[in-house]
């Protein structure tokens, strides 16, 4: 009651249907050409027109190459579903940023750089890591096909108004521990299905003193949680982000935005069903061990000698070890490194690659390891460029590549080969993610790169 | 698709794995297509897990084993967890599945299952666990899924349980219908309600 939840999703009742779900007004429906046509065939096929086509915005980003994205897409089958966005957009008047425009990117990084995403705004996309726009103070989550439909034709959608969650984290966290970590943490303290029914407000000190580029991290991994979103009350730091950027309120309205947006905060009489505190101290840098993002460990600390130890039943416990190459008990610190990934939707943004190239400066790539570096839209490239990273990176023997969603997810040519390991700065360990028979060890921007210039897992704290 | 539901009663495909996520399900590389081919997906459903790397039929995977088979695909707790995409319901329909009954679904995939007329059908821990026991003494085992009195009962116990569904996603499963019909027939009540909140 009287949480930041329930005030924005009750501002966007529409309707509640009797004996179900109650019917939610969107204000941003992002589409990819993964999820989308689909949906825009099935508009199609009913003869409906997009209800209120200035609220959706398309790019693709899943298949986009990360290199040579002047030139048509060599992947026949990406092209088909690359090309056909564009031509859904087209048909359907809406908005789209094009491969290799200086608008394209991943969406949820391009979203709220744009100022499209804004706090009090409820957003779906048909990817569940839209959870990462609650930053902004935002209602945001992953919807399937058949809902992305929904919203096309009516900017509604039906939904059961979920659970909410508080998680606090107090204190201040320690050098070299980031966002990232903060919210692998919280992964292997609750497990993938821990909120699973929620939306969970991140709040605490932590969570305050954490940058936009953090907050949007912490917020993006909610969904490896089970939660459908995560958000965070909009705040300074959230204004002072959104000031002046394309699509955010100018002149007056801004005034009146920024007023309103400062009402959104849970009251102080609010009640969660659910409540939970941690300590920035009890946090250090994290690594995943397992086949899910659950399954992770501090750097220093050894793989659980059971499943029962690691929160998983045990039957599943010893198959992700299995697949990993990984002993109960074992220790990760030094194990050889063969990819290092810094990108995705969960850390493809500027401050990701200062911190990549805070760890790299004056030192050298490990020779062995093949390291994809890959900003999460062109404005990150631009920013990279105007801030000199990009040399900084070069001296140390590392190339960037172009935007999109690269080997999170191996949709493109980015794809782990069966039995390497990687290091990445992504979502998802699950077993094949990366590229069929790929291993994935999750980490922060910094861990990746200790992994990148030393071969091997190493606590970035040695290198700071 | 928009097949309508009544009483279904089936063997079962057991899979006692918990947390199995979407993307084992049906791996990205095969969401590509551009249309809802349901018998692709279908063919792919768990693809990693069906075939070795070599792409030889694995035989020790539960679907290659032709003592399970039925339209119930029995799955241990959080089914369905991570990426949002309703592939993995199209490739659990394309497959032939009708009802997927486990103790736990990730709420994504379960909105997908529900939108493309498959029911997910949420029982308790031990109603599953004994289930599972039962399928494995025989595979033969029957499963009766109830709809219409929201009842699932494991045929060779006896044991029978009630499961959760709202109203209105019972009738629409039960009468062919889907949220856009609905959504699109009340048009006036969004249109009203972006008047009263002049909408940003």
């Amino acid at each position: 009651m009287n949480t930041l939840f329930d005030k924005i999703w009750d501002k966007h009742v529409v309707q509640v249907v009797d004996d179900g779900p109650t019917q939610l007004y969107i204000d941003r429906l992002y589409c990819h050409e993964v999820t989308s046509p689909q949906a825009f065939d099935g508009m199609r096929a009913r003869g409906l027109k997009c209800f209120r086509p200035e609220k959706i915005f398309c790019m693709p980003d899943h298949n986009t190459p990360t290199h040579d994205q002047d030139k048509p897409i060599a992947d026949p089958i990406s092209k088909a579903q690359v090309d056909a966005l564009e031509r859904n957009a087209k048909e359907f008047g809406v908005t789209h940023y094009a491969m290799n425009s200086r608008d394209n990117g991943i969406i949820h990084v391009v979203g709220p750089e744009k100022g499209l995403s804004l706090p009090g705004m409820t957003i779906v996309c048909g990817d569940s890591h839209t959870s990462t726009h609650g930053a902004m103070g935002a209602v945001a989550f992953g919807i399937g096909t058949s809902e992305v439909e929904m919203v096309m034709a009516s900017q509604c959608i039906l939904q059961q108004k979920p659970k909410s969650m508080r998680i606090s984290i107090n204190g201040q966290l320690q050098k070299g521990v980031t966002a990232k970590d903060v919210a692998l943490y919280l992964m292997a303290q609750l497990t993938t299905s821990g909120a699973t029914g929620y939306f969970v407000e991140y709040a605490g000190e932590v969570v305050r003193n954490l940058s936009m580029e953090g907050r949007l991290t912490l917020c993006n991994l909610s969904i490896e949680m089970g939660a459908r979103g995560g958000f965070i009350a909009p705040d300074e730091t959230t204004f002072n982000y959104i000031k002046g950027r394309e699509y955010a309120p100018k002149g007056e309205e801004w005034d009146k935005a920024v007023a309103y947006w400062q009402t959104l905060k849970s009251g102080d009489d609010a009640v969660f069903d659910k409540e939970l505190t941690f300590d920035a101290a009890d946090i250090e840098p994290r690594i995943t061990y397992g086949t899910n993002p659950g399954m992770g460990i501090g750097i220093t600390e050894s793989v659980p000698e059971n499943g029962q130890m690691a929160k998983s039943p045990e039957q599943g416990f010893q198959k992700a070890l299995e697949y990993m190459g990984f002993k109960p008990g074992q220790m990760l610190l030094g194990t050889k490194v063969d990819y290092v990934f810094l990108g995705a939707c969960t850390n493809g943004r500027i401050e990701d690659f200062r911190a990549f190239a805070s760890i790299v400066k004056g030192r050298q790539k490990a020779q062995d390891v093949v390291a994809w570096l890959v900003p999460g839209s062109w404005t990150v490239d631009r920013q990279i460029r105007e801030e000199g990273l990009d040399k900084v990176l070069a001296e140390a023997g590392f190339m960037i590549r172009q935007p999109g969603c690269s080997a999170c997810l191996a949709m493109n040519d980015d794809k782990v080969p069966a039995g390497k390991l990687a290091v990445s700065t992504s979502n998802r360990n699950f077993e094949g993610r990366q590229g069929p028979g790929s291993r994935t060890i999750l980490a922060s921007p910094l861990t990746a790169a200790a992994a990148a210039v030393t071969g091997v897992i190493t606590d970035p704290r040695k290198l700071l | 698709m928009k097949q309508k539901f009544d009483i279904i009663t089936s063997t079962c495909v057991p899979l006692p794995l918990e947390n199995v996520d979407t993307d084992q399900i049906i791996p990205a590389r095969f969401l590509k297509a551009t249309t809802r081919e349901e018998q692709f997906f279908g063919d792919n459903l768990f693809r990693d897990w069906r075939y070795n790397a070599d792409g030889t039929v694995n035989r020790d995977f539960v679907l290659n084993n032709p003592n399970y088979s039925g339209c119930i695909l029995v799955a241990g707790k959080n089914f369905g967890s991570g990426s949002s995409r309703e592939h993995a319901a199209w490739a659990i329909a394309g497959y032939g599945f009708r009802v997927v009954i486990s103790s736990f679904f990730a709420d994504i995939h379960k909105n997908n299952e529900l939108n493309n007329f498959v029911l997910p059908v949420q029982v308790s821990e031990d109603f599953l666990s004994e289930l599972f026991l039962a399928i494995r003494n025989n595979p033969k085992t029957e499963v009766e899924v109830d709809l219409p009195r929201q009842t699932v009962t494991n045929k060779a116990t006896g044991r029978s349980e009630h499961f959760d569904i709202n109203g209105y996603k019972k009738h629409c499963l039960m009468n062919g219908l889907d949220d856009i019909d609905f959504l699109v027939q009340n048009e006036d009540k969004t249109i009203e309600w972006e008047y009263g909140n002049k909408v940003c």
